[in-house]
């Protein structure tokens, strides 16, 4: 357990990655083999993510999971107009969660998580052709979520809890498409801040409708991360009144919107499992990526995003098949958030389909090993982002891109 | 079993960062793009400064990253283009050394001054190119500053030895491959599979950046006897420019060929306007009280004495009136009046006949030139406040290019331009109409992605500092006109860049 933590602590720091917009969807490897369904499952520590409400029922007194998933994941871009083209070299990111949950007595259980649901981490070559829009972003926060379930009667529990988030940002631009110094270096700006914290909260419900058929739904609240005084730092600005650009500090607020899931799972055949989940992202909070610079002199940043809220639609499949491995498969719909004209290099996010499939090993009665395999399928897309702007005017950047993702995960599951 | 799924992991791991996200049909695949019936893996570039990436008065490195070769060689890789490589200065101060002994200034950039006016100074800074070390080529841009069509074709015209009395240039004498070789033999040795040729731009430019200083040498078929500063003769320039046709196309599988534009329309000359002096209605009845006897005596006089024309009487009274006027300027196509003038009956001191000898006022048909706008009004003379340039005092005839000299100069140009597209069609080569892409800038300017390119000085984007040679984004849009002539005439579908990532004048304060 010990060393479950330390290395959790080590991966968090350079940890995460990818999904619709920035979120992450990886927060458990049985559940990610079965789609990432999980509200109306219950099968381990996981629902203190997925259904707080569900951990109540569990069959154990303790239960802890535990897991990292490796993304390797890039987006390729091209414009056939110019012949322009680049390919993100993305550092591989490690996502992790930590759950455990403790059964008080039979009507009352105790949870806790860490998890990491939101994050990005997009490297494209410097100076590329959007480098005026985003050279390398690396955004990460860590949720750490206490947690409550009660049964109410035989049919309904609730659960839920406070989210502590604690936050980071890394953020390198080129000013604009062509100002240098005098030596032709581009002129860029990094934005940096870390310890960004603030609160949010998780509430669920659970039914029990039979033995074989379940119903959960979860809600996760809308956390803001407000960067106050991050530090802002100019390079290579030529030596002029007329370019106002000296270090110094920023304002910015990124929002991790609110998530709505409602779900089903129905066992079957004895060895069977069926779960479907639909998430609703309310991403239209996330209008625009403001950077307001301490410095009068230096013009804020003013980046539209516009998105709309968005949904994914989740089917997993599970099967018992010995004593000793039970196998798990899925496939889900993710709607990006994106709307036409507004497709930003940073998040270069187009509808995608996942594929996933897992299995759990069972190395005696109390301790598991958890292993899930995502491949996340995305269309080639022709977009652009309309709105930067120079000297008033719109330059859009266009092109095609194709993103992938392969998501290897192993996980280990403690029950005693 | 820990241990075999941390490996299984591992090698996951390693399968899948090589597992690149790629397109159904990449940009950079062979065949994406075609060069069409042209070769382009071995291009040379021969011409001028513009070949070469001369900007903001000088050669520098980014100014010839930027150079219209350099953007198209890079345009050119996506369909079989080989490595371009160019002779690039070692500094971007871009001054020039000989011997140790600076011989070309430093670049221009746009500095603001102690009250916030932008303007262009030179840069500080002492730069470290020298003629004399020889760089390593061999060069695919064989563009040389400051050479004219005959230029190309001189053997010597890159031995050291004759840079100070002007029959070799320093720009050529860093990289010919000897001190008898001519640019056209050494582009030529090359055996380039693919060329363009831009030159005769100096042939008439340095006659009309100097205000028409030099000599028109139209009948003149030596250029050995030429100041630098003259009029090429037509005839010269076609045995020249058909030479060097000649000796690039002995290797290619193909060719542009660019004309000359009007240089007339470029921000040297229309920035500072003619009319630019000033006065209130005192001072204008002062100064012209000053030239009364001159318009009305002296000038009828010397008509009836059938020194002058009644024609060049005209153009030669001087009025100034309350508001803004043309300055006072010398022009050395009128009559020389200064000798009559100091005999009977005018008996004028030499010092009065010498300011009367080829003065008039200027008119809307005159041109002055950028370099002016730090002269007229001044006043040379601190101690003689009266003396103002361009009021009484006249501004020097190389400041300005009077319409008799743009017609030298448009009739030259014309001249080449009949022989370069002559040559083109001959030849079966692609044609650049870079005098009508110019037009078209200067008149109505060209949209791109986030503006539009014009040639008004500083602020158009098209051109540099030395309101002659373009910006970076000048250059693009000059890359964009030969990839598509090259794309017409060979079949080929070599995409064009966006001017819009390209920049303008380089601001800093030194």
């Amino acid at each position: 357990m010990k060393k479950v933590v330390l290395l959790a602590v080590f991966v968090l720091g350079t940890a995460i990655t990818y999904a619709g917009g920035y979120r992450v969807s990886l927060q458990g490897q049985k559940s990610l083999a079965m789609g990432h369904t999980g509200v109306a499952v219950i099968n381990s520590s996981e629902l203190v993510f997925f259904n707080p409400a569900g951990l109540v029922h569990l069959e154990n007194k303790l239960n802890i999971s535990a897991g990292v998933s490796g993304v390797f994941s890039n987006v390729a871009y091209q414009n056939e107009m110019t012949g322009e083209s680049a390919v993100t070299d993305s550092p591989t990111g490690t996502p992790l969660y930590l759950y455990a949950s403790y059964q008080a007595n039979d009507w009352l259980a105790f949870g806790i998580g860490v998890y990491t649901p939101f994050g990005s981490t997009v490297s494209y070559e410097d100076d590329w052709a959007g480098s005026h829009l985003v050279n390398n972003i690396d955004l990460q926060a860590i949720f750490i979520q206490p947690t409550i379930s009660f049964k109410i009667g035989d049919y309904l529990s609730i659960g839920g809890g406070p989210i502590y988030v604690t936050g980071s940002v890394n953020f390198n631009r080129n000013l604009n498409r062509t100002l240098t110094d005098l030596d032709g270096n581009r002129a860029e700006v990094t934005i940096d801040a870390s310890g960004i914290s603030n609160w949010g909260w998780t509430a669920g419900a659970m039914f029990k409708l039979s033995e074989d058929l379940t119903l959960g739904a979860n809600y996760r609240s809308q956390i803001k991360l407000n960067a106050e005084g991050g530090e802002a730092d100019f390079e290579n600005i030529p030596n002029s009144p007329l370019t106002p650009f000296q270090d110094t500090t920023f304002d910015a607020t990124l929002p991790l919107p609110a998530e709505m899931t409602v779900g089903i799972s129905y066992e079957f055949c004895d060895k069977w499992l069926f779960a479907f989940d639909f998430n609703r992202a309310f991403w239209d909070v996330y209008e625009s990526l403001d950077i307001d610079f301490a410095n009068e002199n230096v013009p804020d940043s003013r980046n539209l995003r516009n998105y709309k809220n968005a949904s994914t639609y989740r089917f997993g499949l599970q099967y018992e098949a010995t004593d000793m491995f039970t196998l798990r498969a899925g496939y889900y719909f993710d709607e990006s958030p994106v709307r036409e004209g507004y497709f930003a290099p940073e998040t270069p996010r187009n509808d995608s389909n996942g594929y996933t499939a897992g299995l759990t090993f069972n190395v005696g009665d109390s301790f598991q090993v958890d292993a899930s395999f995502l491949y996340l399928h995305f269309k080639e897309v022709d977009a652009s982002y309309d709105f930067y702007f120079e000297n008033g005017q719109a330059a859009p950047f266009s092109g095609r891109y194709k993103s992938n993702a392969f998501i290897p995960g192993l996980g280990v599951t403690y029950k005693m | 079993m820990k241990n075999t799924l941390k490996i299984c992991i591992g090698l996951l791991a390693i399968g899948f960062v090589s597992c690149e996200p790629e397109f159904d049909t990449p940009v950079d695949s062979e065949g994406f793009y075609s060069s069409g019936s042209a070769n382009l893996s071995n291009y040379v570039a021969v011409g001028n400064s513009l070949t070469a990436g001369y900007a903001d008065g000088a050669l520098y490195i980014t100014g010839q990253e930027n150079s219209y070769p350099n953007i198209m060689a890079q345009q050119f890789a996506l369909a079989g283009g080989g490595d371009f490589t160019q002779p690039l200065m070692s500094d971007n101060l871009g001054g020039l050394l000989l011997s140790g002994n600076q011989i070309q200034p430093n670049r221009l950039v746009l500095s603001v001054d102690a009250n916030g006016n932008p303007g262009p100074v030179v840069l500080d800074g002492t730069p470290t190119t020298e003629v004399t070390t020889s760089a390593t080529g061999p060069f695919n841009n064989m563009g040389v500053p400051g050479a004219k069509s005959f230029h190309l074709n001189a053997q010597g015209y890159g031995n050291p030895a004759g840079i100070a009395s002007g029959a070799a240039n320093p720009y050529y004498a860093r990289f010919a491959t000897s001190a008898n070789a001519s640019v056209i033999g050494d582009a030529a040795s090359l055996n380039p599979t693919f060329f363009t040729l831009w030159i005769g731009n100096n042939d008439i430019l340095s006659y009309a950046t100097s205000g028409g200083s030099g000599i028109d040498q139209t009948g003149n078929l030596d250029p050995t006897t030429y100041g630098s500063q003259d009029i090429t003769d037509p005839n010269v320039f076609a045995a020249s420019y058909s030479a060097q046709v000649d000796a690039l196309m002995a290797s290619s599988t193909g060719g542009v060929l660019v004309n000359i534009p009007d240089v007339t329309s470029i921000p040297y000359f229309t920035t500072v306007p003619v009319r630019a002096i000033p006065l209130d209605a005192a001072t204008a009845g002062a100064v012209n009280a000053q030239f009364g006897l001159y318009n009305t005596a002296v000038l009828p006089g010397l008509v009836g004495a059938g020194v002058i024309t009644a024609e060049e009487a005209a153009l030669r009274q001087i009025n100034f009136v309350a508001g803004v006027n043309y300055p006072i300027i010398m022009d050395d196509d009128l009559t020389d009046i200064s000798g009559i003038l100091q005999g009977p009956p005018f008996n004028l001191d030499p010092a009065t006949a010498g300011l009367l000898g080829q003065l008039r006022q200027a008119n809307d048909n005159d041109l002055v030139v950028l370099p002016a706008s730090s002269v007229l009004g001044t006043t040379p003379d601190p101690n003689n406040p009266l003396g103002v340039i361009g009021v009484s005092i006249p501004l020097g005839d190389q400041f300005v290019l009077t319409a008799v000299e743009q017609g030298r100069v448009s009739a030259a140009s014309t001249a080449y331009n009949a022989v370069i597209e002559g040559l083109a069609n001959a030849n079966d080569l692609a044609f650049v109409d870079a005098r009508a892409a110019l037009a078209q800038v200067a008149a109505t300017g060209v949209a791109y992605d986030a503006g539009v390119l014009t040639s008004t000085y500083v602020t158009g984007g098209a051109f540099s500092l030395d309101g002659v040679h373009p910006t970076p984004r000048g250059y693009a849009y000059t890359a964009n006109l030969m990839i598509n002539a090259i794309n017409r005439k060979y079949g080929a579908t070599i995409p064009q860049v966006n001017i819009g990532n390209y920049g303008t004048v380089t601001v800093t304060n030194n």
